[in-house]
């Protein structure tokens, strides 16, 4: 009944590296899975090499094709060789967000944890991608062109932070997102139980409103789950177009 | 970028949602719990009492951490090695076979149209060739009756001619006969009435006088 036990974190291998335990648990068993759907996905949809592409292959080609717009449209031409890695991302936290959806599985990106480091993982890579690309001009992106100077003592602390703040909002929009979609979905099948189990006959009958919300929430939930996923990799595309352009 | 603003306004809205959800659903997730604690049929209350949300026990940091750089870099490293450039090989393939068919269909249109010109050329010069033949033989043909008419014609003249000079002959034959005969009756006559012997001479000459006469 507990809405929050589907958050918990279970060991099925006990595993310990230099004094940290990093056993393999339910979390990292559906990365595992991710992967390896993902994978499968492009390998097996791809084996047929179809002229005129039957279903998984088509699958296949519209994710390819989805996010290379995506990389395109939003962080221009030059951002070619980074497709793959936004590809990654948008995979990863999709096929995450999706697996999740299935009873009885673990979302591993309703985890802060999880989701902060991916979201660092493109901070870094962005901020590095930027130094690399305009050594220490990079610096003046947290100038707006246009501004008058008098105002850069108080622009370029907010400038600084809003930068500082990325992988933070990056990371706890997806986390909460997932987080918040899981325990309502639990906490309206909750409130069914309890009904049935509290109210007997009639609440079989009241039973039938939370259930009516959770099959919508359900539909709403794999909405939340493709859109978080592409808002988590077009913000990588947006933070890359400024790596590269800075502005 | 109006395109641009929108998709940061749906980031920042989700943004928003997600966390006012949140917000709202682990306090009620809260009050759950804690009514699970204190049900006397709780089958795993006790297991996370101590921890409340999952997610912030540091204890499933390091373990989380570590499988996640595994199996995203694996998925980064399969991913750009093999996945992707074999979708961007199919893909290509195809583009470069579609553009490919339409240059061959291009070429293809292009013979088609030139055997269609010489087809129209071969044509139009048998056209004109048929045309100047029927021109020449009408021409001849032409020709032919031109000469036939002009023999005819001088046939028929030459015809008439001789035809008007034998009824001309045949005429003054006539008249001449008639002229002796009438003299012959006019010296008959005159002998008999008037007992006058009229010269043959004579009477010759004023019948023929007469004669002239009436003919003028």
């Amino acid at each position: 009944m507990d809405p929050l036990h589907q958050f918990q974190i279970n060991p099925i291998l006990q595993i310990v590296i230099a004094g940290y335990d990093v056993s393999f648990t339910n979390s990292a068993f559906f990365m595992v899975v991710a992967v390896a759907l993902i994978y499968a996905l492009l390998v097996f949809g791809m084996s047929g090499r179809a002229l005129v592409p039957g279903r998984l292959q088509s699958l296949a080609e519209i994710f390819y094709e989805f996010v290379a717009n995506m990389v395109r449209d939003n962080a221009g031409h030059d951002a070619r060789p980074y497709f793959p890695f936004v590809f990654a991302i948008f995979m990863f936290v999709l096929f995450g967000n999706l697996v999740g959806m299935i009873p009885f599985t673990f979302t591993f990106t309703s985890h802060i944890i999880v989701t902060f480091t991916l979201a660092a993982t493109v901070f870094v890579f962005v901020t590095v991608l930027a130094l690399m690309k305009h050594g220490l001009h990079f610096f003046s992106f947290f100038m707006p062109h246009g501004a008058p100077v008098a105002l850069a003592p108080i622009l370029i602390p907010i400038e600084v932070i809003s930068y500082l703040m990325r992988p933070v909002s990056l990371s706890i929009r997806l986390f909460a997102n997932m987080m918040a979609g899981h325990t309502m979905l639990k906490v309206f099948a909750g409130f069914t139980v309890m009904m049935i189990s509290g109210l007997g006959a009639v609440g079989f009958l009241a039973g039938l409103v939370p259930l009516a919300i959770n099959i919508a929430l359900t539909g709403f939930e794999f909405l939340v789950a493709f859109l978080q996923a592409y808002v988590f990799s077009i913000l990588t595309c947006l933070y890359i177009r400024d790596a590269l352009e800075l502005h | 970028m109006p395109n641009l603003l929108a998709k940061r306004r749906l980031v920042r809205w989700s943004g928003a949602a997600g966390a006012s959800l949140a917000t709202l659903t682990v306090l009620a997730g809260n009050v759950l719990a804690a009514a699970a604690e204190h049900a006397p049929d709780a089958a795993h209350g006790g297991e996370h009492a101590a921890g409340g949300l999952p997610q912030l026990n540091p204890a499933t940091f390091p373990t989380q951490i570590f499988w996640l750089a595994l199996t995203f870099i694996t998925l980064y490293y399969l991913l750009s090695k093999k996945a992707l450039p074999r979708v961007a090989e199919v893909l290509e393939e195809r583009q470069e076979r579609i553009s490919r068919d339409l240059s061959k269909a291009a070429s293809l249109k292009e013979e088609a149209e030139a055997a269609m010109a010489q087809v129209d050329q071969s044509l139009a010069g048998a056209r004109s060739e048929a045309q100047a033949l029927i021109a020449q033989v009408a021409a001849e043909i032409d020709a032919n009756n031109h000469a036939r008419q002009a023999q005819l014609n001088a046939e028929n003249a030459e015809r008439l001619r001789s035809a008007e000079a034998s009824i001309a002959a045949a005429k003054e034959q006539a008249i001449a006969n008639v002229r002796s005969v009438s003299a012959d009756i006019a010296r008959d006559v005159a002998g008999r009435l008037a007992g006058l012997d009229v010269d043959a001479a004579q009477a010759d000459a004023a019948v023929a006088a007469v004669i002239e006469e009436r003919r003028s």
